[in-house]
């Protein structure tokens, strides 16, 4: 109904394409308590949580990284650039803080929670973008 | 010999251009040592394998070496018996759990660079009758063991040390086959088992027997738990099998040997990874009595590695030197004292079999060298005694881990991604001039020396 304001109906999104796209934040934001954790108590298992929670949250940013790419390309009412590039820069952060988890034990310090916060902002803001665009209905 | 010439000649040019590299020195008492490094992907290059195919390893001119053995499931350790006899301890251990996403890689990338072949977990012993430097003779002296490395003779009594238990068998000289299974003298930690070989020496009385157990991880990343009765050696008394800790904090002891005379106890040292191409060099120290050499919190004395946490200042004040440095990475697994019947040059000092590692990009090791002694310390350069395991091609045929010496003048290395065991002997000019099946030579004095001038 409030779609309809602009005279054209809301843009759909395909349910695995936001699947994709809402479940790189929380992901990344486990890895994040992971490592607070960790540098908490220096307890190892925490920084193992946090690799394998880096692993989870790199699978959909890269999937949905290339299924916005596609609709980026094919799409007429395609999503909004600034997704796009978001999207691009979690995943770059997010490679490069799970190569900083693959140190051992302590080396991943202080490096480890900065890339891990700093990727899960991106991440929450590249789902933003995506899903904020939603109701405008074309791109920007 | 004009082959063996070339063979010398281009083995010195290789050792020319690699000091003409921008290679930190780091042997000897006082290596040094770069600040640290923690590149996104550590520096690495994985050996390549190749069958030997017609290369073989190079050594010095004036002396020859041959394959007396292969085809065995994975040679690690040697033992020479009483009546020339050699024992080869073959296995495969660890098998720790991957737990990080890095383990899982890891894993994958390095098993490329070893051997393919199935674990034996046995003795093999190779016999030369005749006493014409090939071994026809080959039994399988033990089996149903569990990944043996370290081999000690005490008397009648024939130590291994499997990566879970220190056992023991009754040898009579000249017997090819155990007479039943061993008894078992103490279990070995084995947990994990990250670094798993278990390296052995008797005190010369052969009241006590000292094990080198590795740590469970490179820098604790398995957490502190996982190193409770790690990285460091044992004295196990032979006769109850009680032990303590001897000296700690070393990472990975990987051999050890009874210094003839002194009966002072040595071990080459594996260090740690992870810290850039040059740290942190692996040693070759004696092994003091209730010595603390470091791991994991520190590196050459007081070098602070902030990797393992909880810190630890009081451990760091409290650790010691080691004696000897061999270079970063060269992963050196074996070592044998020497004895004059493996000719002048290598008369006094030791022998030390370098397996080569992964974390260089440019490799170092792979190959055995020769750290002179004087007044029973080290003294001078380490000198390159059988190296070629890696080929001009840049493929590795062979990986030096023990090494042992024939009181009769041969150099025996086990290489376990060939599988093969070398002996290396001094080319005698004329039968009359071979030299006499004991070491002739009296053990030097126990007074230690200034140390080395470099």
């Amino acid at each position: 109904m409030a779609a309809s304001a602009a005279g054209r109906p809301p843009r759909p999104i395909h349910p695995l394409h936001a699947a994709l796209l809402a479940a790189a934040p929380p992901l990344f934001l486990g890895a994040l308590l992971s490592d607070l954790a960790y540098g908490a108590s220096a307890e190892v298992q925490w920084s193992n949580f946090a690799a394998w929670l880096l692993v989870g949250a790199m699978v959909p940013t890269g999937f949905v990284l290339l299924w916005t790419l596609v609709a980026l390309i094919c799409a007429r009412r395609g999503w909004p650039l600034s997704c796009f590039l978001l999207l691009l820069a979690a995943f770059v952060l997010g490679l490069v803080d799970s190569f900083v988890h693959a140190r051992d034990a302590w080396g991943i310090m202080p490096a480890a929670p900065i890339l891990s916060a700093l990727v899960s902002l991106v991440a929450l803001a590249a789902a933003w973008a995506g899903f904020a665009s939603l109701g405008r209905g074309e791109r920007r | 010999m004009r082959r063996l010439a070339l063979v010398a000649l281009l083995a010195g040019l290789a050792a020319c251009n690699r000091d003409g590299g921008s290679d930190p020195a780091q042997y000897g008492a006082n290596p040094q040592l770069p600040g640290q490094q923690r590149a996104l992907v550590p520096s690495m290059k994985i050996a390549d394998p190749a069958p030997w195919g017609a290369e073989r390893p190079v050594v010095p001119e004036g002396y020859a070496i041959t394959a007396i053995a292969t085809g065995f499931g994975i040679a690690r350790q040697t033992l020479v018996l009483p009546n020339g006899d050699i024992l080869v301890a073959e296995g495969r251990g660890g098998g720790e759990p991957a737990l990080r996403p890095k383990d899982f890689i890891a894993g994958f990338i390095k098993a490329k660079g070893t051997s393919q072949a199935k674990s034996g977990n046995r003795l093999t012993l190779l016999r030369d009758s005749d006493g014409d430097g090939v071994y026809e003779g080959r039994t399988i002296f033990a089996d149903k063991l569990n990944a043996p490395y370290g081999l000690a003779l005490v008397g009648g009594q024939l130590y291994v040390a499997n990566q879970d238990s220190l056992v023991r068998f009754a040898y009579a000289t000249g017997q090819t086959r155990a007479a039943g299974p061993p008894a078992k003298v103490t279990d070995l930690p084995a947990r994990i088992n990250h670094h798993w070989t278990k390296s052995l020496a008797a005190s010369p009385d052969g009241r006590f027997l000292y094990v080198g157990i590795g740590s469970n991880s490179n820098i604790t990343e398995r957490g502190m738990p996982a190193e409770i009765d790690r990285a460091m050696v044992w004295e196990v008394d032979a006769a109850t099998g009680a032990h303590r800790p001897f000296a700690t904090g070393l990472r990975n002891p990987t051999a050890l040997a009874v210094q003839p005379g002194t009966g002072q106890l040595w071990a080459v040292v594996n260090e740690r990874d992870e810290l850039g191409p040059n740290l942190v060099p692996d040693y070759l120290t004696s092994v003091r009595d209730g010595a603390f050499y470091g791991w994991p919190y520190s590196y050459w004395g007081r070098n602070v590695d902030s990797r393992a946490q909880p810190q630890d200042p009081q451990k760091v004040a409290s650790a010691v030197r080691p004696d000897y440095g061999l270079g970063s990475h060269v992963a050196a697994l074996g070592v044998a004292f020497s004895t004059p019947a493996m000719g002048a040059r290598f008369a006094e000092g030791v022998f030390v079999g370098e397996h080569g590692s992964w974390n260089r990009s440019r490799p170092s090791g792979y190959k055995v060298v020769f750290v002179p002694f004087r007044g029973g310390r080290p003294a001078g350069p380490p000198v390159d005694v059988v190296t070629g395991f890696q080929g001009r091609d840049g493929r590795t045929r062979g990986r030096p881990v023990g090494v042992t010496v024939d009181p009769r003048g041969a150099l025996i290395v086990a290489d376990d991604l060939s599988n093969t065991i070398w002996r290396v002997v001094p080319v005698r000019k004329a039968p009359a001039a071979e030299a006499p099946t004991r070491p002739a030579a009296p053990p030097r004095s126990d007074t230690p020396q200034a140390s080395a001038p470099y």
